[in-house]
């Protein structure tokens, strides 16, 4: 089951990569190889297998409700490509 | 002095036999003069450095000394947040990031009374294991200019082997820290997951993701890590697991210590020149009354497909915060919101990048997911399963920590699998989160550095220190690359 | 609801409540989860998605959504896990939501709500964590092109998602349920329950089948109502819709739609929202939660009496009617209120409710004491005080601070209850109206509410009408 070009250019969208056709075709061979490669997991029989998400075996810890406010806001809005104000600016949503 | 030991370095300064500045202006005299040629540095401090110098010289004045790392030049990787100093992940996407905030590593060597020289070159978000997807161009083999370093931290390792810093902090996600340094012939540790925290460390796997020291001697490794290891609540996980003197564990020997030979680690693929090397290791290793037990662990074949489909997926989630709206680039002129996104990711990341992010992008969507995400998850249960009744049989296990030495600049830029296949040795130990280092244990014919691989169980770094400072001593090699300069 | 054919159609309703918990601080970092501020006032590296930062989960989201969860008889989860929901939005700085999927905290519980008369259960699916995203605000035109403006202060405020069962079937059992789950929050003092203020948001899922019909049928998911009557228009006039669309021959499609408060329709947003793959997976940044037997006991012991079963007590030991019992049961305060002016006087518990009731606000604002109701209504049962005066004197007590009985003296406002008292002023008007007095001897009965009101007159208003009736009804003969 390789991959499509059109599976290619949804995952693209998805990840919000925008990608010219000369480039979705080198993606999909690309990626084709990888999870050819990677498909060699499915000889493996995991039926009884409980997955492992973390590396360390325990609860998370916890903070306690208390507020602390970062002094420093300018310090992040500096960063920000386009501002108004103390607002992060951002072209408008458009439908398509 | 450029090529003194770390641990000599600070005591030097603590004696007062040499000064934090004139150790800093040395050393910032060498990066100007190297670091041309290997490009490993992508930010330099010289006058924040001679500044930090400046203040640690007072301190020692007044009889003040910070801790272990007093007044010593260090540099890090670029993918610790610096309030104040750009921080880029060696990603077009974050080129003029101004982080708000220390990553705990450096408020702790910062702390340990060290100097900062600089910001070091990577793989772009430590993807790669040559060091030649950034955005600063690539590093080059401080022992053979036309080799990579190894990657990702591969900036950090070639400064450590120029002897353009004293010690650096990497990041290791599939072998990122100890597959470099042993391209470099230096000594990389990756320490157990949880025990240096993440916090400010710039993600890529997170569930994978460790920092740790890369330096030339293994007692110089272990005073790094001493430093920038221990729990911290902003890192939910970081393990609360006492520090020990790591320094005093490299003196421990090997006596009655077992050493795995893992069958799999020693099968087709691996060049003659770092078999020879690493069996040149164990030898010196029985010699100083350890013992060698061949072992089986048996999903090893498995664990570089698990990897590429559990640490693109985290990557590709990860990553997603680059998106043009608080920080870093952005494209110009997009009409739209979508368009603004997207195209400041395809604009802002490079190949590599992208590649992972498609691959996990895919192995997370709808009706995908079991068949990857799911399936590598359970894999990684069979793969940390296999450690766990190793160890049941030894105290450490020996591998090689690369299949080859460093490998030519451009060699396998286009092909991402043969590239991938670099960290076949050092990736199992970031899925099972156990400690491994890697320290240098011979010379290929062509003069190109090899390293062995120790790893140990969780929490154990005190044996892998003891065994690689056995290696180091019994098997003398030069600590510094003959760059000219 | 039933077409001209006889078919029966009914409604099978499921609704999903976002609630933000009243915690001090964000759910993962120390900003404050205040309403209010200037924008990106509340915000850190953390609740910005500055690279590098990592969450860690504050203690007390935990504690009361494991409340939330005991409340709704839910069983809590000794393990569950945080998860991430993938999707690019402004408003969303990482790119994913911190939210629970696969291992929710709670699962499995229900609550009784009473619609005409009968108690129905409701199911509770699930009960998880979740932190909010920012807001985007639009700002018009700037140098020829459209732009956004995000404020990142909501992001990370802590909010608990409670999904019922499709178990409801009728707007008005979507409105119980939605009340009664506000209640019991605002008991657990958990949320502050202000549908307004976005503290308490409600979507709902629709389908409709003719009735005996097992399957479900095509859901939409409806949106933006910011109020219970606006749920249970918004209710109303989907069930409306769907009906009508399948009496026509037409399908029901599965999508969003939103509800128009001015217009009171709802509208489709399809083709405005691209079809979602969140890409959820467990957040390897967060470690499972984990809540011990421990734990949940000790959170046990800090479960107050629900609504439900308040409003059962109030009926049965109070003997007053259950409308009056859930009345007072909708807010702690209230009910606590109104058992304190009870028991200071032992006065009539149904024109105690009565008078708790009318004066709910100034009890919710903390203006009252339970002593002035029961000097009320202990005044009113003897006669001392007339209706009217009772109203003006709770009204002056509110004002002033002074205590009712002193306020009655002061003001004069007691009622002349006293027979023989009234009988000279009885005399006087009889004797000022001989026509009237003629044709109510005549048979003109209605007449007595007029001489009644001429010695209330005379009196001012201070004669108590009941006993004023009497001695007319005497002298009259
Ligand atoms: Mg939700
Ligand atoms: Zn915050």
């Amino acid at each position: 089951m390789a991959i499509t070009r059109e599976e290619v250019l949804h995952v693209a969208r998805l990840a919000r990569l925008s990608m010219s056709p000369a480039e979705a075709d080198k993606m999909r061979e690309q990626l084709d190889n990888i999870l050819a490669y990677i498909r060699q997991l499915d000889r493996l029989d995991t039926a009884d297998v409980v997955p492992t998400s973390h590396a360390v075996e325990m609860g998370t810890p916890f903070r306690d409700d208390s507020v602390h406010p970062f002094e420093e806001k300018e310090e992040i809005l500096k960063n920000a490509p386009d501002r108004e104000g103390d607002f992060f600016r951002v072209p408008r949503i458009i439908e398509d | 002095m450029h090529e003194w030991t770390l641990l000599d370095a600070a005591k030097a300064v603590r004696d007062k036999e040499i000064s934090s500045r004139e150790l800093t202006r040395a050393l910032l005299s060498r990066i100007e003069r190297i670091n041309p040629k290997i490009n490993a540095y992508v930010t330099v401090l010289p006058e924040a450095a001679m500044r930090e110098a400046a203040a640690r010289d007072e301190e020692i004045a007044r009889g003040i000394v910070r801790g272990p790392l007093h007044g010593v030049p260090v540099a890090i990787k670029d993918i610790f947040c610096t309030k104040g100093i750009r921080t880029t992940c060696a990603s077009r996407i974050l080129k003029d990031f101004d982080p708000p905030y220390d990553a705990t590593v450096v408020e702790r060597i910062r702390s340990a009374g060290a100097v900062l020289l600089g910001k070091q070159n990577m793989d772009e978000f430590a993807m790669g294991s040559s060091t030649e997807m950034s955005c600063f161009g690539p590093v080059l083999n401080p022992w053979a200019t036309d080799r990579i370093p190894g990657g990702s931290s591969g900036g950090t390792a070639a400064a450590v082997a120029a002897g353009t810093c004293f010690a650096g902090v990497g990041t290791d996600t599939g072998g990122s820290i100890r597959q470099p340094a042993s391209l470099c012939g230096v000594v990389g540790m990756k320490p157990t997951y949880g025990r240096v925290s993440r916090y400010g460390m710039i993600a890529f796997a997170s569930s994978l993701d460790q920092g740790g020291p890369i330096a030339r001697t293994v007692p110089d490794a272990a005073a790094v890590l001493s430093v920038i290891a221990g729990y911290d609540r902003r890192d939910s996980t970081s393990v609360d697991v006492p520090v020990p003197d790591y320094v005093a564990a490299t003196e421990r020997g090997v006596k009655g210590m077992r050493v795995g030979l893992p069958r799999e680690y020693f099968a087709e693929g691996v060049d003659d020149s770092v078999r020879t090397a690493v069996t040149k290791a164990l030898t010196s290793l029985i010699s100083l009354g350890a013992e060698a037990v061949e072992i089986s662990l048996p999903h090893t074949g498995y664990a570089l497909s698990t990897y590429y489909i559990i640490a693109p997926a985290e990557a590709s989630s990860n990553l997603a915060r680059y998106d043009g709206v608080r920080y870093g680039y952005r494209a110009a002129g997009a009409k739209g919101l979508i368009e603004m996104m997207s195209r400041t990711r395809a604009e802002g990341f490079g190949e590599e990048v992208k590649r992972r992010v498609m691959i996990g992008t895919y192995a997370l969507s709808a009706g995908y997911y079991d068949a990857y995400y799911g399936k590598a998850q359970k894999v990684r249960t069979l793969l940390r399963r296999d450690f766990n009744e190793a160890f049941d049989h030894v105290d450490v296990i020996l591998t090689p920590t690369a299949p080859t030495p460093a490998f030519r600049v451009g060699e396998k830029v286009d092909d991402p699998l043969t590239m991938y296949l670099s960290d076949i040795y050092t990736i199992p130990a970031n899925l099972a989160g156990i400690p491994g280092i890697s320290v240098p244990c011979g010379m290929s014919p062509d003069g190109l550095p090899i390293g062995a691989q120790l790893l140990g169980k969780h929490f154990d770094e005190e044996s892998l220190l003891a065994a690689a400072a056995v290696i180091e001593r019994e098997i003398p090699l030069p600590r510094v690359a003959p760059l000219e300069g | 609801m039933r077409d001209n054919q006889g078919m029966e159609f009914e409604a099978v309703i499921g609704l999903e409540v976002h609630a933000q918990l009243a915690t001090e601080s964000k759910i993962f970092c120390a900003c404050p989860a205040a309403f209010g501020a200037p924008p990106n006032e509340n915000t850190c590296p953390v609740c910005t998605g500055m690279p590098g930062v990592l969450p860690v989960l504050n203690r007390r989201v935990v504690e009361f959504a494991v409340r939330t969860a005991l409340a709704t008889s839910c069983k809590v989860r000794e393990k569950s896990v945080l998860a991430r929901k993938n999707y690019f939005y402004p408003d969303l700085p990482k790119a994913y939501q911190i939210s629970q999927y696969e291992m929710p905290l709670a699962v499995s519980g229900h609550i009784d709500i009473e619609v005409e008369g009968e108690t129905r259960r409701i199911g509770i699916t699930r009960i998880h964590l979740e932190e909010d995203a920012g807001k985007l605000v639009h700002a018009g035109a700037f140098a020829g092109a459209q732009t956004s403006l995000a404020d990142l202060n909501r992001c990370s405020v802590p909010l608990m998602e409670i999904v019922s069962e499709p178990d409801m079937r009728t707007p008005e059992e979507g409105g119980a349920y939605l009340r009664r789950l506000r209640d019991i929050l605002v008991y657990l003092e958990v949320c502050d329950g202000n549908m307004e203020e976005g503290s308490f948001r409600c979507d709902a899922n629709v389908s409709v089948r003719p009735k005996g019909q097992k399957e479900f049928g095509i859901r939409a998911e409806l949106k933006n109502m910011n109020s219970f009557r606006n749920v249970e228009k918004a209710l109303e006039y989907e069930i409306r819709r769907q009906t009508e669309v399948t009496l026509d021959g037409g399908t029901i499609v599965q999508e969003t739609r939103l509800w128009d408060a001015d217009a009171g329709v709802t509208v489709s947003m399809r083709g405005k929202e691209e079809a979602h793959d969140y890409r959820y997976f467990p957040d390897p940044d967060l470690l499972p939660i984990h809540v011990d037997q421990a734990w949940v006991e000790e959170l046990e012991k800090t479960i107050p009496e629900l609504p439900g079963e308040k409003v059962a007590r109030l009926v049965s030991r109070y003997g007053i009617p259950r409308y009056d019992a859930e009345l007072l049961s909708s807010s702690r305060r209230l009910a606590d209120f109104f058992e304190a002016s009870v028991a200071a006087f032992g006065g009539n518990p149904k024109v105690t409710a009565n008078e708790c009731i009318q004066w709910k606000d100034v009890v919710a604002a903390g203006k009252l004491s339970p002593e002035t109701i029961a000097h009320v209504v202990e005044d009113r049962e003897t006669g001392k005080v007339s209706a009217t005066a009772s109203r003006k004197l709770v009204e002056l007590a509110i004002e002033t601070g002074k205590p009712v009985r002193q306020l009655r003296d002061e003001k004069g406002l007691t009622q002349v209850s006293n027979a023989r008292a009234l009988e000279a002023i009885v005399d006087k008007v009889i004797a000022c109206n001989p026509k009237e007095v003629e044709s109510y001897r005549g048979g003109k009965a209605g007449l007595l509410s007029f001489f009644v009101g001429q010695v209330m007159k005379e009196t001012r208003g201070k004669a108590n009408p009941r006993v004023v009736q009497e001695v007319l009804k005497a002298k009259l003969g």
